[in-house]
């Protein structure tokens, strides 16, 4: 897949050209592009002076990175431990059966993304699921078609 | 506009006071993240809008206030109306206009917006009267859910940076042993004396020294310190700069998870404003102190919480913790002496600078004074944001400010501590909330997460869940913890599929102490507390699981069975969720589950509205 290199160089070109604006530099990628390209990796290797294994082992490490693609509408399901005691694993389970994915995976035609986060925090709403950074909670199995917003 | 001096502060004070004055109603709207979730923002939009467009005498739409969390989620979306202290809950955007129009302009009590207790006997006007509410004690939280977090006025209105400015007047020293006296232990989890660290952290001889504050609040089931760092993100500023003070320290850091984007876009805005008054940057306040704090936003790694791996995190590496003899108050960020506490540890300091570290060790108990925030969730009726003395006992909590249990249900147990910490049973309840109490009890204090679990709840599940969460998270350095807690759930899945044997629990205990024994980080020595605990309390259900092959809870899907009862109206609702297609049956006609394509996902008697469906 191609992708604009200026916007990862425009990234880059902001931060401090330092090893310790790792993790700053790929989150910032993550955000533009849902993912880590890999030309993005070896851009920001070459730029902070970071040999690429570790480029890899820091995006490998932390969950909030991906190296493969994600769909246009991410759907963050919480699986914390207030959610998992009121049913998020059916709620998760419904909407893996609507859309006929598992979780961590993307739609064929790169529509949606189901991820498993550990908590956002959101506890007292469980089970809580995040459609594109909206909010929503105490989410019953039969409401999941509407929130992702198909039939 | 920079602020130079002690007075000029108190000078703005008044004058903010003043301003405040001018609108003496306040409409405050929740945005913490449980109204959030419910669609407070609309809220908040509709009363602009509708104030904006009518002309009320007295209220204009500064009199309109976003706020962060004001405690009771479950209740949301919250609107507080003050100085009355009338409190509404579950409102609706479009219910606005007659807020506005009855209780606004005509000063009616609207009485259906009004909390009602359990059970529905008594309506309650004032926030302050509701049980929830009147059990508690606020510090760290003194301002969340009463000032707008986005505007620095309100932080000063209320007295905020006045202990910073004490502080200045007084010596490191004399700071330090401020914080001594008060015996505040860390809110992170460890409860380590933060006067002690302060202490040890300006003795070491060093050219630079660190500040960093712990916003990882990586615990599943806690949200507290979001909660801060979204409602009043000036609070954690400014005990930060007073610990700067203390330890001689020009630079800061504050570490947020990334999922928590709001925390990060208040604490950003509320630096940039602290940074325009003087208040953080070059001579402080006109003292001479220098002092300055940046973001550092992790990458959702539990481990991540712990001192050294975030401390490396933060330096932009891997998040491997490293052996706790070398300490980070002497050898922490860059090798250099660093201070890490916890975002409600911060947030407490002001308060003990201004009233006095002996005020506050008057509160709570003699090795745990002060209060504690905690968040309530799981199964019980208010879940919520709460603040109570430590001392307190949990029945206190989980009955008198959490409601008790929903739907008639039974208590079963409370997991503090997140997963290192343990479930409790009933008989516990009347411990009293404290560091070293819960700790002696099996499970810990934590960072502030509270899930109360009912009779539907299996305590096995928990267990697994916890371990799956920790084999997920461990981050593999050391073989007890990565290999240990991987066979620990293997064989917990193992007993919950139905495939226990004899001789399961007694491997298990003997696993666990070798992972306690052999982890270098929290993580992995306290990685089997949430089995450990489970098996003290709740022993027979294990053995239920093992030898009967039944899960009393009626969670575990090999173990149980769902059928549909009498009690059916043939409403079609639970056909079209059966992800495996098992539920036959016609309208105003009893359903049919056939067991043999049944996998016992539960979707059914989740979605159930008659009780209708069993689980055997
Ligand atoms: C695995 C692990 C995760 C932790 N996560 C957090 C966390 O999310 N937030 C936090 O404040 N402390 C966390 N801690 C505790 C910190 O290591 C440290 O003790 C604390 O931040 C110190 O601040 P305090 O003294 O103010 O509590 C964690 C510890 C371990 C071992």
């Amino acid at each position: 897949m191609m992708h604009d290199l200026s916007k990862i160089e425009e990234i880059i070109d902001r931060s401090p050209k330092e090893p310790g604006a790792l993790i700053a530099v790929l989150q910032d990628i993550q955000r533009e592009f849902h993912y880590l390209p890999c030309e993005a990796l070896t851009a920001t290797s070459r730029a902070l002076g970071v040999p690429l294994s570790k480029v890899f082992s820091v995006s490998t490490f932390y969950n909030a990175f991906s190296l493969t693609p994600r769909g246009e509408k991410i759907i963050r399901i919480c699986q914390g431990t207030a959610c998992h005691i009121k049913g998020a694993k059916l709620v998760q389970e419904q909407i893996e059966s609507n859309l006929g994915i598992k979780a961590g995976e993307t739609t064929k035609d790169m529509k949606y993304t189901i991820e498993v986060v550990n908590c956002v925090g959101a506890c007292a709403m469980a089970p809580v699921i995040i459609v594109n950074n909206k909010y929503h909670g105490k989410v019953r199995c039969d409401q999941t078609r509407k929130l992702l917003g198909i039939k | 506009m920079r602020i130079t001096s002690a007075e000029h502060l108190t000078q703005l004070q008044k004058e903010y006071q003043k301003e405040a004055a001018k609108f003496p109603r306040k409409i405050l709207v929740c945005l913490g993240p449980g109204c959030l979730a419910a669609g407070s923002d609309r809220i908040y939009d509709a009363f602009l809008n509708h104030i904006a467009q009518r002309n009320i005498k007295g209220i204009t739409v500064e009199a309109v206030k976003k706020t962060g969390c004001h405690g009771l989620c479950t209740q949301g979306p919250l609107v507080t109306i003050e100085p009355d202290g009338l409190f509404y809950t579950r409102i609706q955007a479009k219910g606005v206009p007659e807020i506005i129009e009855k209780t606004l302009e005509k000063n009616e009590v609207i009485t259906k917006l009004l909390y009602s207790t359990p059970g529905k006997s008594q309506k309650i006007e004032k926030w302050a009267d509701i049980p929830f509410y009147s059990h508690q004690m606020r510090i760290g939280l003194r301002n969340v859910g009463q000032i707008d977090p986005e505007n620095i006025k309100d932080y000063v209105a209320v007295g905020g940076y006045q202990a910073l400015a004490k502080a200045l007047t007084m010596t490191p020293e004399q700071v330090i042993s401020e914080v001594k006296t008060s015996g505040l232990r860390g809110r992170g989890g460890a409860g380590f004396p933060t006067g002690k660290k302060w202490e040890t952290c300006r003795k070491v001889d060093s050219d630079i020294r660190y500040v960093i504050c712990n916003g990882d609040e990586g615990d599943p089931g806690a949200f507290m310190d979001r909660c801060i760092m979204e409602g009043d993100p000036h609070s954690v500023l400014e005990g930060m700069i007073i610990c700067a003070h203390a330890v001689g320290s020009i630079s800061g850091y504050i570490y947020v998870r990334e999922e928590y984007p709001l925390a990060i876009l208040n604490l950003q805005k509320a630096i940039e404003a602290a940074r325009e008054f003087g208040l953080l940057g070059k001579n402080i306040l006109g003292s001479g102190l220098n002092f300055d704090i940046k973001i550092s936003r992790g990458g959702g790694a539990f481990v991540c919480g712990e001192s050294s791996a975030l401390m490396r995190s933060v330096a932009g590496e891997v998040g491997e913790p490293r052996a706790k003899y070398i300490r980070s108050v002497i050898k922490g960020l860059h090798d250099k002496p660093t201070v890490l506490n916890n975002v409600e540890s911060f947030a407490t300091v002001p308060v003990i600078i201004n009233e006095g570290g002996k005020k506050f060790a008057s509160i709570g108990t003699p090795r745990s004074t002060g209060t504690k925030a905690f968040s309530l969730a799981g199964k019980i009726n208010n879940t919520g944001l709460i603040e109570v003395p430590m001392g307190i006992s949990l029945r206190e909590i989980i009955f008198d400010i959490g409601g008790g249990i929903p739907d008639g249900r039974k208590f079963k147990a409370v997991q503090t501590g997140g997963p290192s910490g343990g479930c409790l049973p009933e008989s516990k309840l009347d411990l009293p909330v404290d560091f070293d109490s819960l700790t002696e009890a099996g499970s810990m204090m934590g960072s502030g997460g509270m899930i109360i679990m009912d009779d539907r709840t299996c305590m096995v599940d928990v267990a697994k869940y916890f371990l799956g969460f920790l084999v997920e998270e461990s981050c593999g350095k050391c073989v007890p913890c990565r290999e240990g807690l991987y066979q620990l759930h293997a064989l917990c899945v193992r007993i919950t599929e139905g495939k226990g044997e004899p001789g399961d629990l007694e491997l298990m205990e003997k696993l666990s102490k070798y992972i306690q024994l052999g982890s270098l980080c929290g993580l992995g020595q306290s990685g089997p507390n949430p089995f450990m605990s489970t098996l003290e309390h709740f022993r027979e259900e294990y053995e239920a699981h093992i030898n009967h092959k039944k899960c009393p809870a009626g969670v575990c899907r090999a173990l149980i069975k769902y059928e549909i009862i009498d009690a059916c109206t043939g409403c079609l609702a639970c056909i079209p969720v059966c992800p495996v297609g098992a539920i036959t049956g016609e309208k105003k006609k009893k359903h049919f589950i056939n067991q043999a394509i049944c996998d016992q996902c539960g979707s059914c008697y989740a979605v159930c509205q008659f009780d209708a469906i069993e689980v055997k």
